[in-house]
């Protein structure tokens, strides 16, 4: 044993015996970094982490008489006391003498609590690695002095860097070996400089260091006189965790289960991904958009006055809104987006070969939804990072590809949010977590989108439903009373067994058309969009009821254009400004006219009422059920 | 920005793992033993649905060789936390009079292993929770937090589900079951700590007191109850003893201490040079990898 092994002294020891309420405060206050090591045996990977251990008083005297005896039984370091097999867990891995799995390894410092991920370093473990790195704060990459950056390096950075670990620390080990020479290793700072840059990693931190001799492990050695960076332990102590950083993105909260234990209370139970959320804040669920504001943090504790990204909590909204598991609650105004086709670079980890086309589970925070992988685009060579045309991906492979999922997710690129980005998919027959993925943006755009040949049409789905299909389309000014007419017509359909669908304006807005204002451009697509819609239901074979103001004939026109001759059934609710404006059930044509409100049909913008439309209905003469009693004779005595 | 403390991280993951179990398996139980990982995980629980109770039972595999008063807080906790208790005692072993006396390991296997096995069985329960930590012995370093068994109860340590991020795959055909260890990653001290924090209920038997012992094969037993038979010679000596970990009281050394209150056991946790489970026989059968084969029998 070496001399430094032999003398470590630590504060914390003191501290313990003799002031263990004063101890027990610093150890509560720590906080908790989680890193992983990469590396083969043969770079000492193991042996640092024995050093560790061992230098933090992490070993026990049982557990170091194990060692001693095991050590020279099957150690590969003569007499001395083999660090490594400490840390190598499972029987078969100590026979073959290498480490086959993630290991997880706890040790403590005085400012920080520590995880270490501990992985193997082979090619054929790359799946063992990601998913040590998948909850890593940092990445220490071992190097051996004496073979400098190798093969095994530039994968390791890689998918590092891959699963987007941002704090790397590069431990040029074994310097005992090359007599401490600064010269070795400032060439392979320079040679990984080189390679770090041209896969895109922005920075990292060098140190030479011998696990095995304890060089710049706790202390700054006397043998690398010309260091002056801190030492590993130090430079571990000091970096930013990764929740702090996620506590400062928009709030992001997938909710895992609803708490509801009796009629009076209804809360929503997660982890926050990202963010921080008070009482008061105004929350949008997603998928359903509904908006409400948080009126509690609830915790076996009390309550919270405010939670931040890693904290589990239950969160109460002041309204009954849709919000089940798999939803996620989002800070109102910066929602994230939905979609169900991505790109995603995946990393294949079952030994049976991803099958494009297939339907796999795809795990994402707490959704999980059936999905598919095209063909890949490209494979990434994990060695030279050259990218080959593949056809599929076998164990341990990384490659890109567009995966479509059956239905919406609530995502965001997996550079912005791990959470919210970072998915698997699972085998539907062996439920074997098959894949690793990464989701880099969605493919939403319409070039991207093709017609798909149906065999079950407009004319199959109104057969079934009985009925003609038809869109009537209500305009007036805003009070003109349509979204009243509307919803009693709408009423008497449904009594007479009719399928319908109001769409309305109002709701389109929170919804649908939550992106957009009140210029022009933005009510032209407001009721593009709704025509869309209403063209879609149809052809699902349903009434379509709309109520929107639309005051512009061209875009009537362009609805009515949209739909087979005869579908388009334009109301006029002819109602004069006058009456309209007397009425203001909304308060809106006080705000127009005080010039608080902008673009206000009948005030400050045109309204081009239809010229000949096929109802018109004048509110000053007939009341609203006549009104309502009129549309429906007409609709169906056209029918 | 408030930057979250270990326990405080700690707490919340464990927390997340609970409730995902929950979402997802269809029948999840709560392994209880009693002990200070028990009594952690239990209040894991509590904070994870509050204001609901955990929505699942307890269950206890009971050796009926366990210490009294560990008998005396089970009730209490199941009492307390309003939720049911499921205590097993596998029949077989009872018929036989299977005791850690006369039968050594056999003892471990009938009432421990069998009777989990049996008990999980019984009740069709699709995931347990149990709270082993990684820190405690080398092949638990390696187990991941939902570990799947089949549906003998075997665990292939070579075929582990790869667990990345947060996420967990808790699928699995009928018959199946998985193993949940939300504690994975807390050590002994945050076990302590914990305790020590939020004010959580433990058995005495943790702290020292006078109790009557025997010293046999270099351990020190406790005469808990006139079940332990005195060899010639033998008799029960007064000694201000304390207990690091808990299981059948005649299997269970126990280590001389003064330590009356947490700060003082965690004071001496952390000087003693000696890891806690030590103090346990069942480690030491088939030499350093006593452990990994009792699991891939089944044993939690």
């Amino acid at each position: 044993m070496t001399e430094s092994a032999t003398d470590p002294v630590y504060v914390t020891d003191k501290l313990i015996a003799e002031d263990i309420d004063a101890y027990l405060v610093q150890h509560e206050h720590k906080t908790m970094l989680r890193f992983i090591t990469c590396g083969s045996v043969d770079d000492g990977k193991s042996t640092l982490i024995g050093r560790l251990l061992y230098d933090s008083k992490m070993i026990f005297e049982d557990q170091l008489d194990a060692l001693a005896s095991d050590s020279k039984k099957v150690g590969t370091q003569g007499q001395e006391i083999d660090f490594a097999l400490l840390v190598d867990g499972l029987a078969a891995e100590r026979e073959q003498g290498i480490t086959i799995d993630v290991a997880y390894r706890f040790f403590n410092t005085e400012k920080r609590k520590f995880i270490v991920a501990d992985c193997p370093g082979h090619e054929q473990y790359t799946r063992n690695m990601i998913t040590g790195a998948s909850t890593a704060d940092l990445a220490v990459i071992l190097i051996d002095a004496r073979k400098g950056v190798l093969v095994q390096t530039r994968r390791h950075s890689f998918l590092c860097h891959q699963i987007g670990i941002k704090n790397i620390v590069l431990a040029v080990n074994k310097m005992d070996l090359v007599d401490y020479s600064q010269e070795v290793f400032d060439k392979i700072l320079a040679d990984y400089t080189e390679f770090a840059a041209s896969i895109g990693i922005e920075s990292f931190t060098a140190m030479p260091i011998s696990g095995f001799k304890g060089d710049n492990i706790t202390t700054l050695s006397t043998n690398t006189p010309w260091y002056t960076g801190p030492t590993l332990v130090e430079h571990l102590e000091t970096v930013e965790v990764l929740s702090s950083v996620d506590a400062e993105k928009p709030f992001r909260l997938p909710v895992q289960w609803v708490n509801r234990p009796n009629l009076d209370f209804r809360g929503f139970s997660g982890l926050i991904a990202t963010g921080s959320v008070k009482p008061g804040d105004k929350v949008r669920v997603l998928p359903s958009g509904k908006t409400s504001t948080v009126t509690r943090i609830v915790t076996f504790d009390g309550d919270l006055d405010e939670a931040v990204a890693g904290q589990s909590v239950t969160v109460c909204f002041a309204d009954e809104i849709d919000c089940s598991r798999g939803s996620v609650i989002s800070i109102a105004d910066n929602p994230p987006q939905s979609a169900d086709q991505f790109e995603a670079t995946l990393v294949w980890m079952a030994d049976e070969a991803m099958i494009p086309g297939r339907a796999y589970w795809l795990k994402l925070g707490t959704q999980l939804v059936s999905a598919t992988v095209a063909e890949p685009k490209y494979e990434v060579n994990v060695n030279t990072m050259e990218h080959l045309a593949a056809k599929t991906l076998e164990l341990n492979a990384i490659g890109v590809a567009e995966v479509t999922t059956d239905k919406q997710i609530v995502f965001e690129p997996y550079g912005d949010n791990r959470s919210l980005g970072g998915f698997i998919l699972i085998d539907k027959m062996t439920n074997a977590t098959v894949a690793g993925g990464m989701l880099n943006f969605s493919l939403r755009r319409s070039q991207n989108v093709h017609w798909q040949a149906l065999d079950i049409g407009r004319a199959q789905h109104a057969g079934l439903k009985n009925q003609k299909p038809a869109v009537l389309w209500f305009t007036g000014l805003s009070g003109s009373g349509k979204s009243t007419i509307a919803n009693m017509v709408e009423k008497k359909l449904h009594r007479m067994n009719r399928h319908t669908f109001l769409l309305d304006g109002d709701n389109v807005r929170h919804g649908l058309n939550k992106d957009l204002g009140f210029t022009e451009a933005d009510r032209i697509e407001n009721i593009r969009r709704v025509g869309e819609v209403s063209k879609l239901m149809a052809d699902a074979g349903l009434i379509v009821i709309t109520a929107f103001i639309s005051p512009f004939k061209a875009d009537r026109d362009m609805v009515r254009s949209m739909l087979p001759e005869g579908e388009f059934i334009e109301v006029f609710i002819d109602t004069p400004l006058k009456v309209a404006e007397a009425r203001d059930v909304k308060g809106l044509y006080k705000k127009a006219r005080s010039g608080e409100l902008k673009n206000f049909t009948g005030i400050d913008s045109p309204y081009e009422a239809p010229r000949d439309p096929e109802i018109r209905i004048d509110t000053t003469v007939v009341s609203p059920e006549e009104a309502a009693s009129l549309i429906v004779d007409k609709l169906l005595g056209d029918a | 920005m408030k930057t979250l403390t270990h326990l405080e991280r700690l707490e919340a993951e464990s927390i997340h793992i609970i409730r995902e179990v929950v979402a997802e398996a269809e029948k999840p139980v709560m392994l209880y033993s009693v002990g200070k990982d028990s009594a952690v995980m239990l209040h894991l629980a509590r904070k994870a649905f509050y204001p609901s109770p955990p929505p699942f039972p307890l269950l206890h595999v009971d050796t009926t060789w366990k210490f009294q008063e560990m008998y005396k807080l089970r009730d209490q906790m199941a009492e307390l936390s309003g939720m049911e208790l499921l205590v097993y005692q596998n029949p077989e072993a009872q018929a036989k009079g299977i005791n850690p006396f006369d039968h050594g390991a056999l003892h471990t296997d009938m009432w421990k292993t069998e009777g989990l096995k049996q008990a999980l069985d019984k009740y069709g329960f699709d995931a347990a929770f149990g709270g082993a930590r990684r820190d405690e012995e080398k092949s638990r370093a390696k187990e991941r937090i939902f570990s799947f068994r089949t549906s003998s109860h075997g665990w292939d340590p070579k075929n582990q589900r790869p667990e990345l991020w947060n996420l967990y795959n808790a699928r699995k055909a009928r018959g199946e079951s998985i193993r949940v260890f939300p504690i994975s990653n807390w050590t002994e001290l945050d076990i302590w700590q914990y305790i020590h924090l939020n004010d959580i209920p433990i058995v005495p038997l943790y702290f020292a007191d006078k109790r009557p012992t025997v010293e046999r094969d270099g351990m020190l037993l406790m005469v808990d109850d006139d079940r332990f038979p005195l060899q010639p010679g033998e008799e029960p000596v007064m000694r201000s003893i304390r207990f690091r970990t808990l299981g059948c009281y005649p299997l269970t050394g126990a280590v001389e201490s003064e330590a009356k209150t947490l700060p003082e056991v965690i004071q001496e946790t952390l000087l003693t040079t000696t890891s806690e489970r030590q103090g346990r026989a069942i480690d030491k059968d088939a030499g350093g990898a006593g452990m990994e084969v009792k699991k891939q029998q089944g044993y939690f």
